[in-house]
């Protein structure tokens, strides 16, 4: 055996990888509950590809024949019905665990210097990930499968002079249609999982070459011992590859329940009007997007006025992408002399509370039908979204901060 | 620990709840897969009184003969009208286009139907029937109002004159305060075979065959749930004493 891993070693650096991502790289030793979302994507991420290619083998692309093969899959197809509920189940789970690895940057801000680009490369995941979930939901071809696609892909056409032709270049047809999901499919199962898969490497290249942020926001590598290990710092492996195998016991836990008995979720993981077969000459009453696209879905239906003799459906396009580009500067728009949390002063505070409850209620409106009141109260909770944002120059800078201990507090 | 547990839980806590409402009240309805009397009886009154019209495509009569525990021979004798043999799917001989003449909408299929509208809804609309001149077929719905579908039970409901009670506490009547016996409709135009209490069986029954093919493997996935996660559970006290002895040595 260790003569064969040598011959390997010779000939491929197999030992100094293992070194230097797993077994010699060193972790802070106080990682808390929020640190077991990055490997719990990993873990979603595994489970999508998997019974995403078992899927594959019975799933047939075509107007035609998509939603039956579907019910074929749940019906005819041995463990069908796992793998598909594995699959739909796992994609909101993806969010789940997304969202709450981006909310533990936004806390403890490990975004800041010299993490910038791990952080560009998170953002450029996410942004993949809800192509990859669009493209994913037009494949069942039920009603809010179709009528949602053509939502989100008429978007495009609020923007001028080019729009239309966008969307039509997009569906490849004048309106969804079976061409569309041939493209779809491919897009989903075979080019936005390899970019995927890529942007996932260099997320965590360039995560272990200026190595992890911890909940106190230290740079552990300031304090060194003799051999040249942080003295805050363990090993990956074994000490953190056994403490995310608890993450992964409890988050399957969570997971099963929904599979198993409530794959649905109540109409929010699989929508019930997805149970019919599309029709493109019958509406759905109330169209929907899943629940991880409704805080921008919500900030969309939120602007409502024209301006520059543009239309407002232009403009709240403008909003909802403006809500997601702005997360990219972010490294930039904090000026605090610290990371976390933990150190910063009330404002910083105050204003992640307040983020954080305009994100989820948003999230809210963007699943229940429009109002007049609810539009008011998410054009307010718009406002809020971006203002974390704009004013983050203006109070990280102002507030008084509290002193970083040298070494981490556990 | 309880931090991680709990804060898993919240997780998913958002999505929770948010059952799309009704416009209609409905009466409350929760199906029973592991009856099989009940299933097989819905499965009679399925093939007998809807297949004419409506198929069920997506499910194969074998898989109804095994999971309802009909043997394959009286199944193909008694509920196959199609000639087709009993591996095939459900479906029947309407052409869609004429049938689109006839009732303005063609018949839709009606495997995923209750999990489309809900047990409720398909339990409140088979009994919602009720005598209506104004309509082309006579008949209109409580619960789908300007309904296309004849009153296809006439002869085991009988024709209800005015609009059944749906979604009202059948044990009072809503309106004088009496205690009624239990029936939806307080007032007949046509006489059916069956007793008030007796249709009520018959539609919970179809409506529970009809939820069963919905979700043909509710049961089966909700018994080895179970121990998918007694599993992971007893992985956990593992993982959990495998971190204890490893992280002994962090200080």
């Amino acid at each position: 055996m260790q003569k064969l891993l040598n011959w390997v070693d010779e000939r491929l650096p197999v030992v100094d990888a293992w070194n230097k991502h797993l077994a010699k790289y060193y972790a802070p030793k106080n990682f808390n509950f929020w640190y077991f979302f990055g490997s719990l994507a990993m873990l979603v991420l595994v489970n999508q590809l998997v019974t995403g290619i078992w899927l594959t083998m019975s799933y047939n692309p075509s107007g035609e024949g998509a939603f039956a093969s579907v019910e074929y899959i749940m019906r005819d197809v041995e463990w069908g019905w796992l793998l598909r509920y594995l699959h739909s189940t796992g994609a909101s789970a993806f969010f789940v665990v997304v969202y709450l690895h981006m909310f533990r940057g936004l806390m403890y801000g490990s975004y800041q210097k010299p993490r910038e680009l791990i952080w560009i490369f998170g953002m450029l995941i996410y942004l993949v990930l809800m192509a990859e979930a669009f493209m994913g939901y037009l494949l069942p071809w039920g009603q809010m499968s179709y009528w949602g696609a053509q939502v989100i892909v008429n978007l495009f056409g609020a923007i001028p002079v080019i729009g239309e032709d966008l969307s039509l270049w997009i569906r490849g047809d004048y309106l969804i249609s079976g061409i569309t999901l041939n493209r779809f499919f491919a897009l989903h199962v075979v080019a936005l999982p390899i970019v995927l898969l890529a942007l996932v490497v260099l997320h965590i290249l360039a995560l272990h070459e200026v190595g992890s942020n911890n909940p106190d926001g230290i740079d552990i590598k300031k304090n060194k011992d003799e051999n040249g290990i942080p003295k805050d710092g363990i090993p990956f492996h074994p000490y953190y590859s056994v403490h995310d195998l608890l993450g992964v016991a409890v988050f399957f836990f969570i997971f099963f329940i929904v599979v198993f008995f409530f794959p649905e979720m109540g109409g929010l993981f699989l929508e019930k009007p997805n149970f019919e077969p599309a029709n493109n000459l019958k509406t759905p009453a109330h169209i929907a997007p899943v629940w991880y696209f409704t805080p921008f879905y919500a900030m969309l239906r939120a602007v409502t006025v024209d301006l520059f003799g543009l239309d407002a459906k232009f403009w709240g396009v403008v909003v909802m992408g403006g809500a997601i580009a702005i997360l990219f500067v972010l490294p930039w728009l904090d000026r605090s002399p610290v990371r976390s949390i933990r150190y910063k002063g009330w404002l910083s505070k105050i204003a992640l509370v307040i983020f954080a409850i305009s994100f989820v209620v948003l999230g809210y409106l963007g699943i229940v039908p429009a109002t007049e009141g609810r539009t008011t109260v998410a054009q307010i909770l718009t406002a809020l979204y971006f203002l974390y944002f704009i004013l983050m120059p203006f109070y990280t800078r102002m507030e008084k901060t509290k002193p970083v201990p040298e070494r981490v507090t556990g | 620990m309880r931090k991680l547990i709990f804060g898993l839980f919240i997780a998913f806590l958002p999505a929770l709840g948010l059952a799309a409402g009704a416009a209609v009240p409905l009466d409350d309805m929760t199906p029973d897969h592991t009856n099989k009397e009940s299933l097989q009886r819905g499965a009679a009154l399925f093939t007998n009184y809807c297949m004419g019209c409506h198929s069920m495509e997506y499910a194969r009569y074998k898989r109804v003969s095994d999971d309802l525990e009909i043997p394959a021979a009286l199944y193909e004798e008694n509920l196959i009208f199609t000639g087709a043999k009993i591996g095939e799917l459900m479906k029947n001989s309407m052409n869609k286009d004429m049938a689109a003449g006839w009732f303005g909408a063609p018949p839709p299929d009606l495997t995923l139907e209750t999990r489309l509208r809900g047990e409720s809804w398909v339990y409140s609309y088979l009994r919602g029937f009720y005598k209506d001149d104004t309509r082309p077929l006579g008949v209109n719905n409580v619960v789908f109002d300007l309904v296309g579908m004849p009153h296809v039970m006439v002869d085991l409901q009988g024709l209800c004159a005015v609009k059944p009670n749906i979604g009202v506490d059948p044990s009072v009547e809503p309106l004088s305060g009496n205690i009624n016996n239990g029936d939806v409709c307080p007032e007949y135009a046509i006489e059916g075979s069956m007793s008030g209490a007796e249709f009520d069986q018959a539609m919970w029954d179809l409506t529970n065959f009809m939820s069963y093919m919905g979700d043909p493997v509710k049961v089966e996935r909700e018994r080895l749930g179970i121990f998918v996660l007694i599993f992971v559970a007893i992985f956990f006290v593992f993982a959990y004493l495998l971190n204890r002895e490893y992280w002994k040595d962090v200080h």
